[in-house]
This record gives structure tokens, C-alpha cells and sequence, in this order.
């Protein structure tokens, strides 16, 4: 078994069934904020995935999605955590 | 040489990553999964992006790459204590087998600010002062 068929075959499903298991969360998660950080776990396991991707296929240009990814999944949570924080100081 | 190197850092980011996933499965309450995301993802991402500079052993991709982990260790924490925080003011309840909650009755619900006193004290003080 080579790295290709190793990253292939084993790390890459173990990725995918790590984001499965969070999207359980995102879907029943009791509170709203649950399902924010789910959404930024999924985001965050998505980069190592384009890294992984990036190294089987031999093409380094998919590490510039990954910085998107990751700014991205910053500034949905701050963006999140703001408005909820807002909406809940209005309430009151 | 380095695809061994390969093989041990993409095992434990892999490791690390399904950890966080099962953490926020299995965690009971809304603080201890954010907790256990941050440190494990972080972590795991980290060393996979590292597999991936290994690998391509280029100038141009090592640098992404360290911008990358850079950016995900300062802004992990950052997010995190935001949306701890919010949780917080949402109100949501702790595991019923936590110990203590330092911030209890410190948080002003009305202006969301922080004291380093009980709030109910704060307001007396205040009523007393006004009285005079």
C-alpha cells in the first residue's frame, strides 16, 4: 500500500465520516448554538479534507480554497454570535 | 524519509479531527462542546495542512500553509469565546454535574456588562447612594 491508496483509502473516509457524525449534531443540536459550531466544526474539517485532496491529486492551487475556508468560517461565527447576542439583548 | 513523515501526520490529524467530531456528539452540554471542537480541530487541521507542506516540499505552499495554521490558531480561540459568551447570555442550562459557575450573578443581564461583584449587591450600594 502506497501513500496514495493510504490516504485514500483510509484517511480521507475517516475525514468524511468525522463530518457525518458533526452534520448529527448540526441536525438534532438542542440550541441554536449548537448548530453554529457544528456548522464551524464542518467548515474547519473541510480544510483538512482539501489539504488531504491537494496532496492525492498533486495540485497545490486547492490550498488557496482552503484560506477561503477559513476565513469564511470566522467570520460566521463572529457574524453569528453578534447577532444572537443582539437579538437576545432586544428581548429583554 | 518524509513520506513516513506523511504517514505519521495525517494519521494524527485524522485522529485528531474524528476526536472533535465524536466530542461534539457525545459532549452534554453546550460549553463542553465548544470547548472540546476548538482544541481538538485546531490541532488536527493543523497537522494535516503540515502533511500537506511535506508533501509538495515547496516554498510557495509551505508559506500558504503556515498562513493557514496561523490564521485557525488566532481566530479559533477568538470565535470561541465569542459564541461561549453568547451562550452564556442565552441563557443554557450547564450539565447538571458541573461544579461551580464563577459567573454566576456577576453578569449584568441588562447591559451585558461584567462586574467583579454580585449584581443584586451593586444595585443596593447604588439605591443606598441615591437615598442620600
Amino acid at each position: 500500500m502506497n501513500l496514495h491508496d493510504y490516504l485514500y483509502y483510509i484517511i480521507l473516509p475517516i475525514l468524511s465520516l468525522s463530518s457525518v457524525v458533526v452534520f448529527i449534531r448540526f441536525l438534532i443540536g438542542p440550541t441554536i448554538v449548537d448548530r453554529v459550531v457544528a456548522l464551524d466544526l464542518v467548515i474547519t474539517i473541510g480544510i483538512g479534507i482539501i489539504a488531504i485532496y491537494s496532496i492525492i491529486n498533486d495540485k497545490p492551487t486547492f490550498l488557496d480554497i482552503a484560506t477561503i475556508l477559513a476565513l469564511i468560517a470566522f467570520l460566521g461565527t463572529v457574524a453569528f454570535a453578534y447577532y444572537l447576542e443582539k437579538r437576545n439583548k432586544k428581548d429583554e | 524519509m518524509s513520506e513516513i513523515l506523511i504517514y505519521i501526520l495525517s494519521t494524527l490529524g485524522a485522529i485528531f479531527a474524528m476526536l472533535a467530531a465524536i466530542g461534539i456528539l457525545r459532549m452534554p452540554d453546550a460549553f463542553l462542546r465548544i470547548s472540546v471542537t476548538t482544541k481538538a480541530a485546531t490541532l488536527g487541521v493543523g497537522l494535516l495542512l503540515g502533511a500537506a507542506a511535506v508533501y509538495f516540499n515547496d516554498f510557495a505552499v509551505s508559506t500558504r500553509v503556515q498562513a493557514i495554521i496561523i490564521f485557525i490558531i488566532l481566530t479559533a480561540p477568538v470565535g470561541a469565546h465569542l459564541i461561549g459568551r453568547t451562550t452564556y447570555f442565552l441563557g443554557n442550562k450547564m450539565w447538571k454535574n458541573s461544579v461551580v459557575d464563577d459567573l454566576e450573578g456577576k453578569y449584568d443581564k441588562k447591559n451585558h456588562k461584567l462586574l467583579s461583584e454580585d449584581v443584586n449587591a451593586k444595585n443596593k450600594r447604588e439605591e443606598e447612594k441615591e437615598n442620600k
